[in-house]
């Protein structure tokens, strides 16, 4: 079996190009699931901005995760961490809930979680 | 690149968190499978940079001697309340892979373990490093219609499970057995979480 997309690719030097050098976001709160959206009203980006930077902040003109952005964009989620992080130290992007501190999830967003899934069923 | 549905990509702006489970396995044991029957979206897949060592910024100049790849994975997504949002993430088991688990297990609830039977072995692996990392997981064992069947208490021998960890059956083509798999593991994080904050108190 292939496994479909699994497999290795080469092909990492570019996002590091793309990162203006860097491997790591500035931030570390900001996770895969973290949820982002442009900053309203919309600031300008610098003249400076990748095009990269450019499309996340117009793929971000709703709500949605920065994995989703990532996997729409066809960039790796590496990258968009440390773009993401980026921008929302420059205020063109908010971020929500990012990467959660506790060792453990409360009681209270546990019992959402299960109330959630049980109206899946 | 607006692509058709690119409308429907978006969440309601009511949305203030996100949860994440992982769905670890070997390689067809169905995680993308499982991980399709609940989302709520066409499973997306991106791809993560892997590097042997991690890459710093001023290891930079050493770059070309690295390797540096890049390894796919799928995801889903589900609503769960006008507030709550839950990503699900399709993860390889194999120890090669372990590096892309750092970012993505970092907050996660749990992780639900697929297993397949008929190749019970692909998974000690996973299972000892899931315990080493103290996340915490469930085994859900995908039935597959050549596959043995066992008593639930000998694939616990087999797989040598903490007393605690939950093991279900399941088909991850299916929907309702999918989620069952899921509250499972949710009953079951919920479960060692009082367990810890009784330990506090007393
Ligand atoms: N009978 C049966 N087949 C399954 C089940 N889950 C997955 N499959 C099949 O197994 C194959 C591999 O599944 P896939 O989800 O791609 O595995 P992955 O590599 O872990 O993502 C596919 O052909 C699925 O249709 C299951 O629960 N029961
Ligand atoms: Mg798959």
């Amino acid at each position: 079996m292939s496994g479909a997309g699994e497999g290795f690719s080469e092909g990492a030097l570019r996002p590091y190009v793309i990162t203006k050098g860097r491997s790591r976001p500035s931030r570390n709160t900001i996770g895969v699931e973290t949820l982002l959206v442009a900053v309203e009203p919309a600031r300008a980006l610098p003249l400076s901005a990748t095009r990269e930077e450019t499309a996340l902040v117009r793929m971000c003109g709703q709500l949605l995760s920065l994995v989703e952005a990532a996997a729409h964009l066809g960039l790796p989620v590496s990258l968009v961490k440390v773009l993401a992080s980026d921008l929302v130290d420059s205020g063109h992007l908010s971020a929500r809930s990012g990467v959660p501190r506790a060792a453990l999830p409360d009681k209270q967003l546990l019992q959402e979680v299960l109330d959630g899934l049980r109206r899946l069923r | 690149m607006v692509s058709v549905g690119s409308a429907d990509r978006y969440l309601p702006d009511t949305v203030q968190q996100a949860v994440k489970i992982l769905v670890v396995g070997a390689f067809g044991v169905g995680k993308t499978t499982l991980v399709g029957s609940v989302s709520e979206i066409a499973p997306l897949r991106t791809e993560e940079v892997m590097t042997e060592a991690s890459v710093g910024v001023d290891e930079l100049a050493g770059l070309e001697g690295k390797t540096t790849t890049t390894v796919a994975m799928d995801f889903g997504r589900v609503t769960l309340s006008s507030r709550l949002v839950m990503y699900l993430f399709g993860t390889p088991g194999q120890r090669r892979f372990w590096d892309l688990w750092e970012g993505l297990a970092e907050g996660a609830l749990g992780v639900l373990v697929l297993i397949d039977t008929r190749r019970l072995e692909d998974s000690f692996d996973v299972l000892e490093q899931l315990e080493i990392r103290g996340l915490p997981f469930t085994v859900a064992i995908n039935q597959f219609p050549d596959s043995e069947r066992y008593a639930e208490e000998e694939l616990r021998g087999a797989l040598d499970l903490l007393p605690e960890t939950p093991i279900v059956l399941c088909d991850a083509r299916d929907r309702v057995s999918s989620v069952d798999s899921l509250i499972t593991l949710v009953e079951h994080v919920s479960g060692l979480g009082a367990a810890r904050r009784s330990e506090a108190v007393s």
